[in-house]
């Protein structure tokens, strides 16, 4: 199929998918050809790479889209990926932020209970919880402070509600103790910490990732906890419903980690760009033990269902406090195991792997969006490099950054703190070099910052 | 079917003489006068001796931390009105769980709560506690307690619980008033006084009489000491918000891009003003201009949380590709409108390659960029200080060639109420960069 090319050598896409849907080569490229016409309808798109492959009956065709020209890998959040290459695809946008996203995600998720206290800059998830929840038929309450806060969730949750509360750092202090317990009691909850630049009050308006080992150890007893953190928009409305799901698997609580500039930081998100995930329902038992020790968490015995124990004190299957060693020790066995021995379920990173590269940039949350587009620029440059976006900082994603690892020599970790993250990349990446880019100023890091880290 | 009792077959744990075992009994009776499903009736307590009780009740229980069993219990009343929720706190609670006694009152929220008070933490060594009177001997007021105890009851009842009593575990209607605290809708705080003989007797040689004299010697008077009829918090607040159940839910604006725009590269632009001058309206109004020209946009906003004094700086990125970075390491065009702005984009101005816009007051701004004076005089009609943002910010996206005007007209349009002034202000601000 002999092909003319326009005076500037591009063709127009309707041109082509027509020609391609008159001619198929075959069925895969028919349906090529109908996606192009789907998608294409709002871009202008120079095609003849395309066509002369796809003429040549060769593998599916590389694109290049005038808005996309640096050809960034597809990562699935921002467009859909079609041979290779990321196209926008959506006919409508929206220009929102992080909380937006966050509360919406929890609405689709079910979530019918919120309990949180004023605190910048996470009070924009509060307001719009306390606006939206009466809609649906849930509650929203403004607590007399951080601590009632989360342990009027905790109580909800027990009645049957699912419950969020979402606050920052200082906030994060005020919840210690009864992380702790929702660990102890295995209450499904979820807690948004949006972060800000401390210690202390520090910068209330200001971005930062200093909670990372907060969340992770901020209650006694160094059991294991979940925690995710989404590095765009579209990410905090799919990892939020995600944390839900995983609330209810693991019958914990589960952070979601964010900051202040994804929070509060308007950006352009497809209005088809929000992935929902599956959010399982509650696993109920009309009778028996609230508890069971061993295996994996044991379905929910809720108030006004039947006659349900609930305690924070070391207890048995019965939730009867006990300090039989053979009881607590099984009891505390289980709450690290019921998550440990699934960890595979829960990790989650995103790699985008160039084969050539030796140099690897780690980051997560709003900073892995710098490292990214980095690694865009990077790749104009002719430079290899590949990245690893981690989005369940707990458990870590062990087994996906091993493999990211090989054939790398120097690792470069990027985090808006004193470099808490990288301690764990550094466990894990044995005599390879690992490198803190670090900022505690309140400032972004900007993709210069990580191509300084290459040749 | 009628149920004879709620106790289970365990026996209490109290110190012989404690007073903790025979309010449970009191509790015991008061449920059985009302018959209470026990899967409808949960029993929410926290830590200290009062804290094992609800091991010792064939109902549903919640055993938390200490002093926050109010909290657990609002969220289980809010979450199920229709199950009775006892909280049974110690005098410890009401000191370390002060606020959520206070606002338990402030709501109304139908719990009933039953103060252990034996004026000592009996659990942990018997250190002098909220309710330790005046000149007691406890293991932390070798000297005698040099703080006066608190009264709960007053507090709670002038700050709105529907039913107050104080008493003691000796009261011969203790079950009676019980009931009549669970059959009130609302907060019912019960302040039951008695003996810890393991601590506070021995400390201060005190007995049965001494206990009755002392709330008169305080003056801390015993009975019922408030009633009254308010709404009750869950179900006040469900009906309040079945007022909003019809209401639309939030949704965000959706932008279509069906213009155009030939930027090619990715442009910083930074406007910098104070508080109250509508920057970050005005810079959303460029970000949707440039979504709809078929751009991306990212908007990241700086200002002090006193949000109507200082400065207020807004950076938007306009960009042909998805904006992973929201922020920038320079602007390529810089907006300055005011003195507290220009302060805060000082830092930007000397290494500044691309274009500085100010108003006439800043014409001498020093900077490595081109400076354009857009002069809000300049235009056909007076620019209100409020549009100002605006007008300056289409005047210099537009001189600039990073919009079209065609994209500001339609961002602005969008927004119904304010279309009017909007279209005014792109107008002036076009006027004021020559370009229109």
């Amino acid at each position: 199929m002999p092909v003319e090319r326009r005076e500037d050598g591009a063709l127009g896409w309707c041109e082509i998918a027509e020609r391609l849907l008159a001619e198929p080569a075959s069925e895969a490229t028919h349906r090529e050809a109908e996606r192009y016409r789907e998608i294409l309808s709002v871009e202008h798109v120079i095609l003849w790479q395309m066509l002369s492959q796809a003429n040549q009956g060769g593998p599916p065709p590389r694109i290049q889209v005038r808005r996309n020209p640096q050809a960034r890998s597809a990562r699935g959040s921002q467009g859909v990926a079609l041979s290779g290459t990321t196209i926008p695809a959506m006919t409508a946008y929206e220009f929102t932020d992080g909380a937006t996203a966050i509360v919406r995600g929890a609405l689709d998720a079910g979530c019918d209970f919120f309990a949180g206290y004023p605190i910048t800059p996470a009070s924009q998830i509060l307001m719009m919880m306390m606006a939206e929840l009466p809609k649906v038929g849930g509650i929203a309450m403004q607590g007399e402070d951080e601590i009632a806060s989360i342990g009027m969730c905790i109580g909800a949750t027990m009645a049957g509600a699912r419950s969020m509360t979402a606050t920052s750092g200082p906030g994060i202090s005020l919840y210690s103790e009864n992380i702790g317990m929702a660990i102890m009691g295995e209450v499904p909850l979820v807690i948004v910490d949006v972060q800000r630049l401390g210690p202390s009050t520090g910068g209330a308006t200001t971005a930062a990732q200093g909670d990372v080992q907060f969340v992770r150890w901020g209650t006694g007893g160094g059991y294991p906890i979940i925690a995710l953190a989404p590095s765009t928009i579209a990410e905090c409305y799919t990892l939020t419903m995600k944390a839900f799901d995983l609330s209810e698997r693991f019958r914990c609580p589960v952070f979601l980690l964010t900051d202040k500039e994804l929070n509060l930081t308007r950006n352009t998100v497809a209005t088809d760009a929000y992935v929902e995930v599956p959010v399982r329902e509650r696993e109920l038992t009309g009778e028996g033990a609230p508890y069971r020790f061993g295996g994996d968490a044991a379905p929910m015995e809720l108030y006004g269902a039947g006659v349900v124990r609930f305690t924070g004190s070391s207890h048995d299957e019965e939730a009867i406090i006990s300090k039989d060693p053979a009881v607590v020790g099984r009891l505390n066995r289980h709450l690290r195991d019921k998550i440990m021995s699934h960890r595979e379920e829960i990790e989650l990173m995103q790699i985008d792997r160039d084969p050539e590269a030796t140099t690897l940039f780690v980051s997560y949350g709003i900073t892995a969006g710098a490292m990214r587009d980095a690694v865009a620029m990077a790749r104009v440059k002719g430079a290899h490099v590949s990245s690893v976006t981690v989005q369940s900082l707990w458990p870590i994603p062990e087994t996906g950054l091993r493999s990211a690892f090989e054939s790398i020599g120097r690792i470069v970790v990027g985090e808006l703190n004193p470099g808490l993250y990288l301690r764990e990349i550094e466990r894990i990446a044995e005599d390879r070099e690992v490198l803190g880019l670090n900022r505690i100023d309140g400032e972004l890091i900007s993709p210069v910052q990580f191509l300084e880290f290459l040749p | 079917m009628t149920v004879d009792t709620y106790r289970n077959d365990s026996a209490y744990p109290f110190c012989p003489g404690c007073g903790h075992g025979s309010i449970l009994d009191a509790l015991n009776e008061a449920l059985l006068m009302q018959q209470i499903n026990p899967a409808k009736l949960v029993i929410v307590s926290d830590i200290g001796c009062s804290g094992l009780s609800d091991q010792y009740f064939g109902t549903s229980a919640f055993h938390g931390l200490h002093g926050r069993s109010l909290t657990y219990a609002t969220g289980i009343k809010l979450a199920r009105p229709d199950l009775h929720v006892v909280v049974i706190m110690g005098d410890g609670g009401t000191g370390i769980g002060g606020a959520h006694l206070l606002n338990a009152a402030r709501r109304n929220i139908g719990l009933t709560l039953l103060v252990f008070n034996n004026m000592n933490y009996g659990m942990t060594g018997g250190q002098h506690s909220t309710t330790t009177p005046f000149g007691s001997i406890t293991s932390t007021t070798p000297g005698g307690n040099l703080e006066h105890p608190l009264d709960i009851c007053a507090t709670v009842g002038v700050n709105g619980a529907a039913y107050v009593y104080r008493g003691t575990n000796f009261d011969k209607d203790l079950p009676e008033r019980i009931v009549e605290g669970m059959q009130t809708p609302g907060f019912a705080v019960l302040d039951i006084w008695d003996l810890c003989t393991a601590y506070f007797v021995p400390n201060n040689t005190f007995g049965k009489r001494s206990l009755i004299a002392a709330q008169e010697e305080l003056g801390l008077p015993a009975g019922v000491l408030y009633q009254r009829e308010a709404d009750e918090y869950a179900a006040a607040y469900r009906s309040a918000a079945e007022r909003l159940r019809n209401d639309r839910p939030r949704k965000t604006r959706a932008l279509v891009p069906e213009l155009t725009s030939s930027l090619d590269r990715t442009v910083n632009l930074m406007v910098a003003g104070s508080a109250g001058g509508k920057v970050r309206s005005a810079a959303k109004m460029i970000a949707e201009a440039a979504i709809r020209s078929n751009l991306y946009a990212a908007q990241r906003d700086d200002y002090p949380i006193t949000v109507k004094t200082g400065h207020s700086v807004s950076q938007v990125v306009l960009s042909p590709h998805p904006i992973d970075f929201p922020g920038m390491d320079e602007p390529d065009v810089l907006v300055i409108l005011s003195s507290e702005g220009l302060r805060k984009a000082a830092r930007y101005l000397g290494g500044m390659k691309g274009s500085v816009f100010v108003v006439p007051e800043f014409a001498g701004v020093e900077t490595g960029g081109t400076v354009t004076v857009l002069d809000p005089k300049s235009g056909p009609g007076r620019v209100a200080k409020s549009e100002l943002a605006l007008a300056v910010l289409a005047g210099a996206v537009v001189h600039e060639r990073l919009l079209e005007v065609e994209a500001l007209r339609k961002a602005v349009g969008a927004y119904p109420a304010f279309a009017e002034k909007n279209l005014a202000a792109i107008e002036a601000g076009l006027a004021m960069a020559g370009v229109s």
